[in-house]
């Protein structure tokens, strides 16, 4: 289905299969597929054609794995039928598999068969396969590292915010005396309290987890209260002829009412999160991915800097993905379409 | 329409009507510093069990009426007391169906219909009241709908089923079939009449439609212009069900309409 553009034009360019619908529908199908089959055996033939340039012992093994993909790519979307919804899904994204495969065998061929890019610069990709399968240790370490900090910091600065927000919403006094600090310090970008932070703290950790947390509890608390003030006045007013406490009001009037603004919050603070959290690594704690890229540099170890960013975006967007699902989990009641 | 069995779970909790004593109500906002009178001097007495209409030109104060009724606000001047004891704040036996629905978008049908009894702390004990409330506004088919996926007047029936849990002694109703269509509009005339006359309550429904009025209530009150004063206090004295050709009902009609300032040639 998402191959229309390619089969289409390969339909309508050749006459011939009209005469053979079947012949044109298999091609619509699977003709992804059989392309990006295609890209990847180049991709393996790429690596495993030519000397490398440089001394990098996954070459081969890269090589192997391609063709391995390659194979998946054929079998799984042809025989995509007999897969169920893996097959399906395989058959949705083999344009991407096509280009993928592209983009890997240039690459391949304009760095570690051909330099046709600098290369201590521009590594290939079996040297950053290396990073991966000799380094692991050290990566693995500086991801659990990573979330640890971010998942901490971003935890109590959101239930802070949130917490922060709701009562400015709620109550004219909490507001009369939180706004002014709220408008003093909130847009100041955290990683502005970087050194003073670092010295007033205990630890660099609790530093760094103060600050992270500043960068994620701003936006909540603005957007929470936001929300919050926003609420209509008719929910109130339903609620208390129907004999709501003020707690009531609170709990499950105000908050469920102001809870898309709070997403809203909690994805930018998620985002501001994370820039605080590199840096920090990068110039006070000795862990973490952020740490991992500096050490990197410190090496010119290249394709560290390559295999470590390549993660720290899979984390990134790992969590946002995260934040997504639980956001349509607890507003399936704003979409147009409810699922369950 | 109305399920036999409903209605035996929600009668086992007998709400007869409260009287309702309006006197000398008078009430004014500030709007840019200037007062703005909108009740003046209102007294009604109603007794327990009355249906009564309010009729007014739109914007003359029947709103802010029925929101002192319902204790959301309080008059400037003058009492207003439900069975003897003052009105000072709001109170579940005092139930008001607004012109929206206002259903919580985030809740499902069931659970808006049991706002009421989750609010006052009794939803565990009496989710039987819940079901038979659905079933009495024939929506027991939705109550996982979310209310984006209702209709207006389905919506405006779950509000009825809202309030109605409460088995409130004073319904009170603004305009609350203003916005349906005219034939969902006749139907849920008949539900309120047969659900007001099974269950006894005393009802104040506010309407800008004179027919609806007359079909309805037992009593009509008509007010004045802004500031609302009692124009006429008229009497129905027509038994059950009503028939809109009915003589009677149009001569009151015409009456009515003279004394909103409409010519008689109606
Ligand atoms: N909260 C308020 N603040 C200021 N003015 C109001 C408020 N509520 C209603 N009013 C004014 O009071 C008058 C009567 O309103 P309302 O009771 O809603 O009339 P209606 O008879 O149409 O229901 C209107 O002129 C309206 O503008
Ligand atoms: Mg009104």
């Amino acid at each position: 289905m998402s191959t229309y553009s390619l089969s289409d034009g390969l339909a309508s360019g050749a006459p011939r299969l009209s005469r053979a619908p079947w012949l044109a529908s298999w091609i619509r199908e699977s003709g992804a597929g059989i392309l990006a089959s295609m890209a990847w055996i180049a991709f393996g033939l790429s690596c495993l054609w030519w000397e490398d340039v440089g001394d990098w012992s996954r070459t081969h093994s890269l090589g192997i794995a391609a063709f391995v993909i390659a194979a998946i790519a054929l079998f799984g979307t042809v025989g995509a039928d007999y897969l169920g919804s893996a097959g399906r899904a395989l058959r949705q994204r083999a344009p991407w598999l096509v280009v993928l495969g592209v983009v890997l065998t240039l690459w391949e061929v304009a760095t570690a068969k051909f330099a046709w890019l600098p290369l201590p610069f521009f590594p290939p990709p079996q040297s950053i396969i290396e990073v991966y399968t000799d380094d692991l240790p050290k990566l693995l370490d500086s991801v659990f590292a990573s979330v640890k900090l971010q998942l901490g910091g971003y935890l109590i600065g959101a239930t802070v915010g949130f917490l922060t927000g709701v009562s400015i919403g709620w109550s004219r006094a909490v507001g009369y005396w939180v706004h002014p600090v709220l408008r003093f310090i909130g847009p100041l970008p955290a990683t502005a309290w970087l050194p003073i932070a670092f010295f007033t703290f205990p630890s660099s950790w609790s530093a760094s987890t103060f600050l992270i947390a500043l960068a994620a509890g701003f936006p909540v608390t603005v957007l929470t209260w936001s929300g919050v003030a926003s609420v209509s006045n008719a929910y109130y007013d339903v609620a208390r002829t129907l004999g709501a406490k003020p707690s009531f009001l609170v709990l499950k009037v105000a908050i469920p009412a102001a809870l898309p603004h709070v997403f809203v919050g909690l994805f930018m603070g998620l985002g501001s999160s994370f820039a605080v959290l590199v840096v920090a690594e990068m110039i006070g704690v000795k862990a973490g991915l952020g740490w991992y890229l500096q050490w990197a540099q410190g090496w010119a170890a290249y394709a560290n800097m390559y295999a470590a960013l390549i993660v720290m975006s899979l984390l990134c967007s790992g969590a946002i993905t995260l934040l997504f699902s639980i956001r349509d989990r607890l507003l399936v009641w704003q979409k147009g379409t409810v699922k369950w | 329409m109305v399920a036999a069995t409903a209605l035996t779970e929600i009668d086992a909790h007998p709400a007869a009507g409260a009287a309702l004593d309006i006197e000398q109500v008078s009430h004014a906002f500030d709007i840019d510093g200037a007062d703005l009178p909108v009740l003046s001097d209102v007294s009604i007495s109603v007794e327990p069990g009355e249906f009564v209409a309010l009729l007014g030109p739109s914007g003359c104060g029947k709103s802010t009426l029925l929101r002192l009724v319902a204790g959301l606000d309080k008059p400037k001047s003058g009492t207003l007391r439900e069975d003897e004891a003052r009105i000072t704040r709001p109170h579940p036996s005092r139930v008001v169906v607004f012109q929206d629905p206002t259903l919580f978008p985030w809740r499902t049908v069931w659970d808006n219909v049991a706002l009421g009894l989750e609010a006052q702390g009794i939803l565990k004990s009496q989710r039987h009241r819940v079901d038979a409330a659905l079933d009495l506004v024939g929506l027991s088919s939705f109550r996982n709908a979310y209310p984006h996926q209702l209709s207006g007047g389905m919506a405006q029936r779950v509000a009825l089923a809202r309030a109605l849990v409460n088995d409130p002694k004073i319904l009170i109703l603004d305009e609350p079939l203003g916005k349906l269509d005219s034939l969902t509009r006749i139907t849920m005339q008949a539900e309120l009449v047969s659900l007001w006359q099974r269950k006894g309550f005393t009802t104040l429904l506010v309407t800008h439609d004179a027919e609806e009025a007359l079909v309805l209530a037992n009593r009509v009150i008509v007010f004045s212009d802004r500031p609302a004063r009692v124009k006429a206090d008229i009497r129905v004295d027509r038994p059950y069900p009503r028939h809109r050709g009915d003589p009677y009902l149009a001569d009151l009609r015409r009456q009515i309409l003279g004394l909103l300032g409409l010519d008689a040639t109606w």
